[in-house]
């Protein structure tokens, strides 16, 4: 008999066990190595700082030293219930929101559904390009961009003036903001729409034809309700966005036109207020998260 | 023309119509007409335009050229909302966001049939696919099969002038398409609405059909009824397509003769009178459950299938493996295929 043992052929590279046979033996080893980076990060950066937000909001600050004082108090809540002027900003700031992402959506639904069921595979390139070109330039060259057409000897009134009709003065108001504000956020409310969209299938617009439901009817009792956890999925990017931005009301609105970004901005910076600022924080945290519970119900994150 | 001509209405009529996508000619001039109550089954491989004749029914498609006629009105131009069809999609095509009864309603009250007799007609569809009770379900609640009903009754409720099927049972598995083959048959029997199906599947054509078009290369190559075009096939394609093909030459004449049609002989066994025999070597002994089927090496150089019924056990049919065999069969039994073709 021969005395040679029967060899296992290994594997080039030689090592007792190659990694990816390891990964297939320990599956949890290959999730574990791929979620710990980016699992740090969201708990030490991003859920810490926001544990830490809610805690600040029960401090309050010395008035003379201005020095934070740790001790639990629940008066800075009591100054945002008690003082109508927070009132006012909040009401303003999410009313702008809900504005901002209802013209959105209905500017986006046909721009998508174009896109999505009726452009050619050349065209759709190109709107594709057109939507997402303008995130390549900066915000804010994006913003003073629209103070020029807006302002009251900018382009608007200008072509308005020249064709007789009388100047509309929307520059620095809360119309400004709403146009700003619409403009600059429409493409995170045209990709999701237009993805919800492309994912009707086309047999389903042919049966509803061929039911006897014309065009109009079939996007009204087919296409509409299928796209709509899309359209919900952008309202969080445009809602969201709107409700935290503090730059455009500084650039593009008026005297009443304060958001709460820019409270909160105003008792950081001057006011050295920071367990204020911190209270006056959690009311967007809050208004998103039931405004994401009801997005989930509507569907949006089968969409994304 | 006398009046009796003019009362005459079939439910369909096609008239030279031609479809080409680019360069690819999906539908070569088909004529066609559809009796009213009619099974018809458009027969043929994928690529024969079976389906694209189909649609063209439907109005999803515009034909090139040629004419259509829904129940004598010209509808080459009519769009798929205002025709008198109804579709059962290959994929059904069921609106997902709709309950099962919705979906079989839609047709209705798109039409505006009012709720009661709406919901009264989506119950006896219901009923009809034995799917009582199944109405307030979503469509990803059901299973292949109850999904498959659910877009029949949706297409039936409207009692369309032709209800059209898209291979529907291309989905399910053999046992569910066999009893949707006969339960479709009743069906259609109860309703009395004319159906034109597309399959591929040349048992289901001839298990349901009243007449069966077969089609290759965007062409009818015949129309008849199930035996017409099992029995007497026009062309070579047709024998192929349908069934085993066994085409012999035999003094310049090309014809079929069927598997179950020939004898196949033991060396001890004698003829009949008047049979054709001829001799050959077994070559290949394929067992499929109720029968066995027998590649024979003719002599002279074709290979036959013959076709026995499993009398006894498998042991019976393996001892004819690699043995010299004799295959007679009569006259009557084979089939002369068109010359020329």
């Amino acid at each position: 008999m021969a005395t040679e043992t029967v060899r296992r052929p290994r594997p080039k590279g030689g090592g007792a066990v190659p990694f990816a046979t390891l990964f297939w033996r320990l599956p949890w080893l290959r999730s574990l190595l791929l979620l710990t980076p980016p699992l740090a990060w969201f708990v030490v950066i991003y859920f810490a700082s926001l544990i830490l937000l809610l805690i600040t909001a029960f401090w309050t600050t010395d008035p003379f030293t201005t020095q934070i004082v740790q001790v639990w108090t629940t008066s800075n809540f009591e100054r945002l219930i008690n003082e109508p002027v927070y009132h006012d900003i909040v009401g303003r700031t999410v009313v702008l929101a809900a504005l901002v992402t209802l013209t959105d959506a209905l500017l986006a639904f046909p721009f998508a559904y174009y896109m999505a069921r009726l452009a050619s595979r050349r065209v759709q390139t190109l709107l594709f390009a057109a939507v997402l070109l303008p995130l390549w330039a900066s915000y804010l060259a994006r913003v003073y961009a629209w103070i020029l057409i807006l302002n009251h000897s900018g382009v608007l009134n200008w072509s308005l003036q020249s064709i007789g009709l009388p100047p509309a003065n929307i520059g620095y108001t809360n119309v400004a903001m709403w146009v700003v504000f619409s403009y600059i956020w429409l493409p995170f409310m045209i990709i999701p729409a237009y993805s919800a969209l492309e994912r009707v299938p086309e047999s389903l617009l042919e049966a509803s034809a061929d039911l006897g439901a014309r065009r109009w009817r079939t996007i009204r009792d087919i296409v509409l309700p299928l796209a709509l956890p899309g359209v919900v999925a952008g309202s969080i990017f445009t809602f969201s966005l709107t409700l935290g931005d503090f730059i455009t009301p500084v650039l593009v609105g008026g005297a009443g036109s304060t958001f709460i970004g820019n409270v909160v901005y105003a008792n950081i910076g001057i006011a050295n207020n920071v367990p204020f600022a911190a209270a006056l924080s959690t009311i967007p945290v809050a208004i998103m998260a039931v405004y994401l519970l009801i997005a989930r119900r509507l569907g949006a994150f089968e969409a994304l | 023309m006398a009046a009796g001509d003019d009362s005459h209405r079939p439910a369909l009529r096609l008239q030279g119509v031609r479809k080409s996508y680019g360069q690819v000619v999906a539908v070569a001039g088909v004529d066609l007409t559809v009796e009213e109550g009619e099974f018809f089954t458009l027969l043929g491989p994928s690529g024969s335009g079976k389906t694209t004749l189909l649609r063209l029914i439907a109005g999803f498609e515009r034909p090139d050229t040629g004419r259509i006629e829904l129940g004598g009105r010209d509808v080459t131009s009519t769009p798929p909302y205002l025709r008198d069809t109804n579709t059962v999609f290959q994929d059904y095509a069921l609106f997902p966001h709709m309950s099962v009864a919705d979906n079989i309603g839609y047709g209705l009250r798109v039409k505006g049939v009012s709720r009661q007799p709406r919901e009264e007609r989506v119950q006896r569809a219901l009923k009809m696919v034995r799917l009582e009770g199944l109405g307030r379900r979503r469509p990803n609640q059901l299973s292949g099969g109850q999904r498959q009903r659910v877009a029949l009754a949706r297409a039936v409720v409207n009692e369309p002038e032709v209800l059209l099927l898209d291979e529907p049972l291309g989905a399910l598995d053999l046992k569910l398409r066999q009893e949707m083959q006969i339960e479709l048959k009743q069906i259609q029997k109860e309703v009395g609405i004319t159906f034109i199906y597309v399959t591929h599947d040349q048992e289901e054509a001839l298990t349901m059909s009243d007449r069966v078009a077969v089609m290759s290369n965007g062409q009818i190559e015949q129309i008849g009824s199930p035996v017409d075009v099992y029995e007497r096939p026009a062309t070579e394609f047709v024998a192929g397509f349908i069934g085993i093909s066994n085409v012999l030459v035999r003094d310049g004449v090309r014809f079929v003769v069927r598997p179950e049609k020939i004898r196949m002989l033991a060396e001890s066994e004698t003829a009949d009178p008047g049979m054709t025999v001829e001799p050959g070597r077994v070559e290949e002994i394929i067992y499929v459950g109720m029968t066995t089927r027998y590649l024979v090496h003719l002599d002279r150089g074709e290979r036959l299938v013959a076709v026995r019924q499993n009398m006894d056990a498998l042991g019976d049919a393996q001892k004819f493996q690699g043995r010299p065999v004799r295959l007679a069969w009569t006259a009557e039994h084979t089939y002369v295929l068109d010359k020329g073709r």
